[in-house]
This record gives structure tokens, sequence and C-alpha cells, in this order.
């Protein structure tokens, strides 16, 4: 055991303290285009002299390399080396000083990654910086009404006709498609072949005449989705990545950088802290909450629990760091435990707060803005949504424990 | 940077875990347990102490391995995985802390070495320091000692018993004297001893280090908890482990089992759980000896986390071996006994959450 990261790092460290320093409390300047980070919790929301637009932070980050960081200058990224210990001190000095990190989304977290991997070069040249920098935002267009779970099934057509792909059919829970420029989409190009390889990933201009998109509003009461409908939908051929039928492959490569990142570690302890600190401003006949034994102890379970996944993000570290280090289970089991745990810590914050945390929208007695309740609700979405924790299960006792599939279902039953 | 088990660490938790596994089946175990077998009883203890983990936590100077609290947290996860019927906890673990940390020189000189030969054998009793039950609890008074001590551990061979009052001033007794009566308790997990201690002017060595600090006596305790905690992991691990192969070889409605979500799904919770009880674990364990300010903190929640989880796990993996699980047959139940063991001693969970609570100021 060895928690030391070294001289060079601790240099590190100070200097992104120094950064973070310099622009606490930094705001955004409300953009039309620009969607809310609901998930970080940041001080974006609150008024500042420090405005800029999302747009300019995001640049400012890549300029330290601060994100971006393994992304060539080529294509607008940082152009250094990969370094996990320096992302993790990144992320630990921002989450720590509440500074906002950059922008995340479909678009920089998924898109950006595929296309580095299987894009063509001109696809690099023509999307990656302006998604970078904020200027291109992106909705995945993946599942359908009747491939949720089942995603393979799904029945988006595509024919090329005259050098262009004709798109027809629906999409659904695509989020920020409302805000979107592009969306990067599955499309069932080769009707004739077995369902996981008849498959194409196709990016789409949101501006393509055929497109129409319905907001789905989720418990949150916030339009956090959309069903998006396509009608005879034409974009270049080119607009292809990689080769028909290989989509399937494109998307799984990139689907556990999303699950991983569904319950950042980091962001699950600043809660826990939010919530120790309101059990013990908030009173019940004049009691503090934290005083109250039975909160108490689930407040303490709940720490246990956001402990042990903070040393086990260290252990995962390692394993990334020191090759051939065996941690099993390690990452296959974030998703399923991180949105688990955030939920029930969100729940135990309503459930001490009591008629105090049913209150919603505006409504006065408000605590923390509400985003106990809405986190609760929100975190109930990611337990289903980015590949259900069912799903997650199948997951992890397949490929995790080499247990058996479940044999397919024949139609003569 | 490196978070995990150093090779050194991993291979003698291989050497415990292929030891056991070699030597101790589970008819093995039973022939134990129920006292049918006492000279294969001692042939695997000496079996591990050949192994040396008596050994690891002697400074040194003493003659010990002067290994940190990881590395007999690696070896207690092993005895743990094959319910090690042996002393460890107290007599290896806590014992020679408590001395390092508060036993006089002469003291040191004294037992550490006898340690290390295991010539001489230390119960411990910690368990009124902890919470006093039955009015236990023992008085110190002019070298004197009186009271009744409960559920001491590692104690059947002892020739001392390392005990506390309950203002956590440790102190040696000697198993031979007259006042000391010695009584059996018998408990859930027969792999390991149980005992009463009653004291009528019982000559008491006081170490004399925990005299007026009584943070000895917690760091005594964190340690002992660290390491049920390892053996409960252990435990755990090896529950999963028989669930996942038997439901892989267990066949209804021409299926195997493991086949089913319904099974499937209750071996990735296990699994998923108790997968960041690892790094949870290892760092209480680097925190015990590197980080003080965080030790008690990460001690306390150590063992209560560990502990639910592992009582989840034997829960569920004895249910996905049905029938069978519950069979005294099959032995599964050694595995579940071992963590319901573990869970209790040196408090349980909700007790030890109140503490960690207090340690942060919590309660006030």
């Amino acid at each position: 055991m060895d928690l030391n990261y070294g001289a060079e790092y601790e240099e590190f460290r100070k200097e992104v303290q120094g950064f973070c320093k310099e622009y606490q409390g930094v705001s955004f300047k409300r953009e039309s285009n620009v969607v809310a980070d609901t998930l970080n919790n940041s001080s974006a929301t609150k008024k500042s002299k420090k405005e800029i637009t999302r747009s300019e932070w995001q640049k400012i980050l890549i300029e330290k390399g601060y994100i971006a960081r393994a992304i060539p200058k080529e294509y607008g990224g940082y152009g250094g080396e990969t370094d996990i210990i320096k992302s993790r001190i990144i992320a630990t000095e921002f989450s720590k000083a509440k500074v906002p990190g950059g922008m995340g989304g479909q678009g920089i977290d998924m898109l950006v990654p595929t296309l580095l991997e299987w894009g063509s070069e001109e696809q690099k040249q023509k999307y990656i910086r302006p998604t970078l920098h904020g200027e291109m935002i992106w909705c995945q267009g993946y599942s359908e009404p009747n491939a949720g779970s089942d995603l393979a099934s799904l029945q988006t057509k595509g024919e090329l006709i005259d050098g262009n792909w004709v798109i027809n059919g629906q999409k659904i829970w695509t989020s920020t498609a409302q805000y979107s420029q592009m969306m990067f989409c599955l499309v069932r190009t080769e009707p004739q072949a077995p369902k996981h390889s008849g498959i194409s990933f196709i990016l789409i201009p949101m501006d393509t005449p055929g497109i129409e998109i319905r907001p789905l509003v989720d418990m949150t009461l916030q339009a956090g989705f959309n069903e998006v409908f396509f009608d005879d939908v034409t974009v270049p051929e080119e607009n292809i990545v990689a080769k028909r039928g290989e989509g399937w492959s494109v998307a799984n490569s990139v689907l556990g950088h999303e699950r991983g990142s569904l319950a950042d570690p980091n962001a699950t302890m600043n809660r826990l802290n939010t919530l120790i600190n309101m059990m013990k401003e908030q009173t019940i006949d004049g009691r503090r909450l934290i005083d109250i034994p039975s909160y108490r102890d689930r407040l303490m379970q709940v720490q246990g629990k956001v402990m042990a996944s903070q040393a086990h993000s260290l252990r995962l570290l390692s394993s990334k760091i020191n090759p051939g280090q065996n941690v099993k289970l390690g990452g296959m089991i974030q998703k399923l435990v991180g949105t688990e745990l955030r939920h029930e810590l969100e729940g135990l914050a309503i459930d001490v707060l009591g008629e105090i945390g049913t209150l919603y929208e505006d409504s006065p007695y408000l605590k923390e803005d509400g985003s106990f309740q809405f986190t609760y609700m929100y975190f109930l979405g990611l337990i289903i949504g980015g590949g259900t924790n069912q799903i997650q299960k199948n997951i992890i006792s397949e490929r995790g424990l080499g247990m058996p599939k479940e044999p397919k279902v024949t139609e003569a039953s | 940077m490196f978070f995990g088990l150093s090779e050194e660490q991993e291979q003698f938790q291989d050497y415990v875990k292929k030891f056991l596994a070699d030597n101790v089946t589970v008819d093995e175990i039973r022939k134990i347990a129920n006292g049918e077998d006492e000279a294969l009883a001692k042939e695997i203890y000496s079996g591990l102490i050949n192994l040396g983990i008596n050994a690891l936590l002697v400074p040194e100077e003493h003659g010990g391995l002067g290994a940190d609290l990881l590395s007999a947290v690696a070896v207690a996860q092993g005895l743990g995985s094959g319910v090690g019927p042996i002393p460890f906890a107290g007599a290896y673990v806590m014992t020679p802390i408590a001395i390092n940390l508060a036993g006089s020189d002469e003291q040191k000189a004294k037992y550490l070495p006898q340690i290390v030969s295991n010539e001489t054998k230390f119960g411990v009793g910690l368990s009124e320091y902890v919470a006093a039950r039955e009015d236990a609890g023992i008085d110190l008074a002019s070298g004197k000692a009186n009271g009744k001590a409960l559920f001491v551990i590692d104690g059947d061979e002892a020739d001392y018993f390392l005990l506390s009052n309950k203002g956590g001033v440790l102190f040696l007794v000697d198993a031979k004297d007259k006042g000391l009566e010695i009584t059996k308790l018998t408990s859930v997990d027969k792999t390991r001893s149980y005992l009463e201690l009653n004291l009528k002017n019982v000559a008491a060595e006081v170490l004399p280090g925990s005299e007026n600090n009584p943070e000895i006596a917690k760091k005594v305790l964190d340690a002992g908890r660290i390491i049920f905690a390892a053996d409960s992991l252990g435990a755990s691990e090896t529950m999963i482990e028989k669930a996942v192969s038997y439901a892989k070889e267990r066949k209804q409605f021409n299926r195997v089992i493991g086949s089913f979500q319904a099974v499937k799904h209750m071996c990735a919770e296990m699994a998923s759980d108790l997968e960041p009880c690892y790094a949870m674990l290892w760092q209480a364990a680097h925190s015990f000896d590197h980080e003080p300010d965080e030790a008690r903190l990460q001690a306390c929640q150590a063992k209560s986390h560990i502990s639910e989880v592992a009582k989840m796990v034997s829960k569920k993996a004895t249910e996905v071996h049905g029938g069978m699980g519950f069979t005294d047959l099959l032995g599964l139940h050694y595995w579940f006994k071992r963590i319901g063991l573990n869970r209790q001693l040196l408090g349980g969970p909700e007790l030890i959450r109140e503490e960690a609570a207090e340690i942060q100021g919590f309660n006030q």
C-alpha cells in the first residue's frame, strides 16, 4: 500500500488548487442552447461577478489541460498524455473547491471517444473541436419504444438511396435532443443480417427536415428526455461512422464510459457532507436531526457505504496505473452500487426532513433548493437508465461470476 | 501509488488459504468443531503457526516480522475464507499490539519473543470495555483484579489473558492464578473458543502505558475490529464462490439454477456489495498504521459496514444452496456462523456506528 502520488503530482495538485482559488465562485451566463448540468450541483446557478459562458470555461480548462487532456491538439484538445492520477487530482480538487468541472454530456463523454476510436480523419476534424468547446451539443439516439434493455432489437430503418441515408423510425429517452445540433444514432441498415450485425452508427444534424422532437416529461416534472421521430430524414452517406453493420461494436465500445460516469464518488461524498451539515442545522422540537439516534444510525450506515466506495475508487485507480493488479469485478459494479447508494443517500435526507422533504420547486421552507427531492427521483431514473440495474446484475453474474446466460425462449412455447 | 495488498501480502494470504484448502475440509472442520479430533486440531494449529502468522506483528527487535496491520488483514482474510479453526485476532494481533504499545521494556522483552516462539499463549477479553453484558466487568485495585470477563476469545490454551477494566487500563493475568476460574462458553461458531473468566483477587500485571492513556485500549480495539472484519470478508468471499459454483451445477427444470435470473441476481448482489469492502478494509488497515487522524473512524466503519454486508452474503449464499444450504452435511453453516460471531465480537454494528458518530462529534 502506497498512497503517495509523489512530488511531481503534489506539485501538480498545488497548481490545480491555485487555479481553483482563482476561479472560485465562477458561474455561467444563461444561454439558451446550453443544458444546466443537473448532476454536478455546481455553483453554476448562483449569481456572481465571475460570469462567463460555458464555452469560454471549456476553452480555459482545455488550455490548462484539465479536460480533453489526451485529445490531440489538431482536434482541439490539450494534446497531452493520458494521466489518470492527474485526472483524479483535478476531479478531487475541483470537487473540494466546488469549482465547476468541464461540460459533460453525450457529445463530450461518448461521441468524442467514439470518433477517436472509429471515426474517419474528416469526421475527427469536423466534429471533435466544436464538441469539446461546447459549441456543438449532441444527443444519443439509441433506445426505441420496443428496444430498451434489448437494445439490439432496434428497428429504426436506414436505407442508402442515391448516396444518402434515408432514415425512418422513432427514438425515445433522448436527453437534450431539444438543445442539440447533432445526434449520433443507431440505425438498422442491414435488415437481412443477424440483429447485432445489422446496425450502423450514423451522425444526423438535428435541423434536417423530417425530424420531430416531442418532450417527454419525467417524474421530476422536467423534460429530461424526448421522443424523436424520423420521417424520410436524409443525410449524406459519409455520415456513417465505421462500416455498415459495425454500429453495435461502435456503440458498445463507449457504453462503458457512460456507465462509469453515472455515479462519481466525489459527488457522492459532497452530497454526504451536505446531508451531515443539514442534519446539524435542522431541528425537530428544537433537537438537532443528527441527535436523533435512529436518524443518526442511518446516516452512519450511509457514511460506511460512501467510505467503501471512495476506497474502492482508489483501488480502481491503482489498478489502472499498476498493470497486472487484479480488481476482478472492480469496474463492473460501479453503476449498480453507485446509483443505488446515491438514491439511498438522497432518500435519507428526505426522511430526516419529514414533511419538509416533500416540498418541491419554489415552495417556502425548501432546504438545499429542494435538491434532495429532485436528486432522489433523478437517481431512480439513473437506476433504470444507462442499462437498468437488473441488466447490470446480469452482466455482473455472467461476465464477472461466469454464470450461464438465460436460455433463449423458443417461439413454439 | 499502489492501493492494495502487496505481492508479499498476497503470497502470505495464498499460503494460508492453500494450507486450509489442503488440510481442512468440511469434514475436518466438523471434527474439530465437535471436539472429536484434538490431534487434528493441534496439527492444523501448528501448521499455521509454522507459516509465521503469530510473528507478524511482533517488532523485529523482539524476533518478529515487524509487519503492519495490513499484513495481518491479509492473513485474516485467508483464515476467514477457510474458517481457520485457530486463535488469531486476540492472540496474535491484539496482544502483540497491546504489549508493544503499552508494555514496559521488561514486559516487551519477556512476552513478545514468547509470542514469536508460541511458547506463551494469550487469550483476550475486552468485551466489557466495549459493552458490558450481564453486569460483567473487572475492577482493578492495588494490583488485584476482581470481577467477571465474558466472551473471552482465543483462550482455550492460553497461559495468560489480556484484559481491561472499564477505563481501558490493560493488564495480564496468569491463567494458573488460583483466584481465576475459567468456564467454557458454547457459541454458534465452534471453530473458535469462547470463555468466561471469574476473577477473585487475581494478580494483575498492568501494561503501564495504558494506565493514563485510554487511546491505547482503543487502538487495540481498532486492530481487533479490523481483523474480525477481514475474517468476515474472507468468509463471505468463500460463501459467494460456493454459491456460484453450486448454482452452476445444480439442475432443476432441466437447467442449471445459475441460469435463472432470480439466482444470478442474488449472486450479483452479494458480489457487488462485497467488492468495495476489500478496499474499505485495506484502507482501514493502512490508516491504522499511517493515518492516525482517520484510523478510528475507518476501523469502526469497516467493522460495521463489512459486518452488514457479510450478514447479507451469509443469508443469500445459504438460500442459493436451497435445502442443502440448511444441512450440516454441506457444512456451509460454519461460514454462516463465523460471520455471525465476528459481527458481535468487540461490538455489533449499531454500537460501533454510535462510536463512529461520537468520533466525529455527531452525538452531543
